[in-house]
């Protein structure tokens, strides 16, 4: 059986506290610039509040991944490497990257601190990720939400690393670490800024009737109806009219989070080394309530007993859960 | 859903006189609850970042005033305002009283409370995120420091406060 690690968000100090209370093996978490897919208002780590944080952690015996999982622009690396200098310093015990500049600078950097290949790297084949384990010594990948979990057992018993799929949370999963779709209508990116849908462009309006707007940059991406349930202010999770659909549909995504909790076993069984919580921008109420549920999920099944799976509909983007491509590659 | 009129064609007659008495006689000690909030948590300033000084009007649905916060350490304002002289707000946050307290204390997610509709947010989103992620970032309950601060009484109102109001956006607990 695999060591079915629990991967938990952090996106503030006191989140990673309540993460590492409620059961995590591992935090990730990040600093406050863009360096990490996270960059958001008011989120993550100074230097001091991730020192605390990894002694935190490591008094009770949880792991301190740090996520470097953007995009350098040319030119601008160095904001990357200093980042990983202050991470090794301060002693995490992995870096999660995506860029291959990054990542052969910490290899050769800190040969001892443990890489993780993000998942905005987006390596789904065995070729490209022993590329990845074979040149900067990758111990672990996070696999693209877009493979069965035949596949994900395949490509399992041809790579010399150990596997983490996402199990809970956001389901935005177009085309991992090269989307550019914010970057049309924003001027930031996604994968070199760190955000999707910056929040300084995103409007909510209120209409008369009760319904709701959503808008980036000035553009309407949702409307919902007033007793509708909301998603996020996405590009690839908005509804648009076309001339054969004027009625609106989702032209991409649908506002709905990924829930592979009845998926456990198989995954387990297929080889995964550890299951990963989206959330970082969640609260610290999201990050207690799923790291528990997934805890007892996870020590249920690794004894041998029918794991009793929280409700977490409640938490889902537009409160819809889905088992995605890990279920059928037709989830929609 | 939260009610969808505005929030001044919200006032029935009378309740204008009403919301000014509520205001006044809250007021000392809202003030004390803040002052003693910001000595107690300087470190939610700093992922205030620019939004020290933006105007935030949070709007309890069912109560007949609002809450005007202005989180500048320089010169804190948290204030109860009738809605028909409310401010001009940079950010607007707007849901059942207790749902709202709930998410300052940390019991309920704020991105879930939006995607069930029970949370309106308007005005500078950005300014918003901050906010929650500020408040979000502190140890401990805000709601027990605050009724703490009063005593028995304080306690009580905060009991009767939880009791009185139905809880069903929480999710569900792992038992």
């Amino acid at each position: 059986m695999s060591l079915a690690e629990l991967i938990c968000p952090a996106g503030t100090p006191a989140a990673l506290r309540t993460a590492v209370d409620a059961g995590a093996d591992a935090v990730y978490c990040g600093f406050q610039d863009a360096t990490n897919a996270r960059n958001f208002p008011g989120l993550n780590f100074t230097p001091v509040e991730l020192a605390e944080a990894v002694a935190y952690a490591h008094a009770r015996g949880t792991k301190v991944l740090l996520a470097l999982n953007t995009y350098p622009p040319a030119g601008k690396v160095d904001l990357w490497r200093q980042a990983a200098d202050t991470g090794a310093r301060l002693g995490v015990d992995a870096f999660i990257v995506a860029d291959m500049g990054v990542a052969d600078y910490i290899a050769r950097t800190y040969p001892g601190i443990r890489l993780h290949l993000s998942v905005q790297a987006a390596a789904s084949s065995p070729e490209a990720i022993r590329y990845y384990c074979e040149n900067f010594g990758v111990k672990r990948v996070v696999l693209p939400r877009i493979l069965t979990i035949p596949e994900i057992r395949q490509i399992r018993r041809e790579i010399p690393c150990e596997i983490e799929t996402f199990i809970f949370g956001n389901h935005g999963l177009m085309v991992e670490g090269r989307c550019s779709l914010t970057n049309y209508l924003t001027g930031q990116s996604t994968n070199m800024d760190g955000v999707c849908s910056p929040a300084s462009d995103v409007e909510y309006v209120r209409d008369a009737d009760g319904s709701m707007s959503s808008q980036l940059a000035g553009f309407t991406i949702d409307r919902f109806g007033p007793e509708e349930k909301a998603g996020y202010p996405t590009i690839c999770k908005g509804r648009y009219a076309a001339p054969h659909r004027p009625e609106g549909y989702y032209a991409f995504e649908e506002p709905v989070s990924l829930n592979l909790s009845r998926l456990l076993p198989e995954l387990i069984e297929a080889g995964v080394h550890a299951f990963k919580i989206e959330g970082r921008q969640r609260s610290k109420s999201y990050v207690r309530s799923v790291v528990r549920a997934f805890r007892a999920a996870v020590d249920d099944i690794k004894a041998g007993r029918e794991a009793n799976i929280a409700d977490l509909i409640a938490l889902t983007e537009g409160q819809k859960q889905t088992q995605g491509a890990f279920e059928t590659k037709k989830w929609r | 859903m939260i009610p969808t009129s505005e929030p001044k064609a919200r006032l029935r007659p009378g309740e204008g006189a009403i919301a000014r008495l509520a205001c006044l006689v809250l007021q000392p000690v809202l003030t004390r609850v803040v002052r003693r909030v910001a000595a107690r948590h300087p470190s939610l300033f700093a992922r205030l970042g620019p939004h020290q000084t933006t105007d935030f009007l949070i709007d309890p649905v069912e109560l007949p005033f609002a809450l005007h916060l202005r989180p500048d350490p320089q010169a804190l304002v948290f204030r109860a305002v009738p809605r028909d002289t409310a401010p001009q707000a940079g950010a607007t946050i707007r849901g059942r009283f207790l749902l709202l307290l709930e998410l300052i204390d940390a019991e309920q997610d704020g991105d879930a409370a939006f995607f069930s509709r029970d949370l309106e947010v308007s005005g500078d989103t950005e300014a918003v995120v901050r906010l929650r992620n500020a408040l979000d970032d502190m140890d401990g309950s805000l709601a027990e420091e605050a009724s703490a601060m009063f005593g028995v009484p304080g306690r009580a109102v905060l009991a009767r406060l939880r009791r009185a109001y139905p809880d069903a956006t929480k999710p569900q607990e792992y038992a």
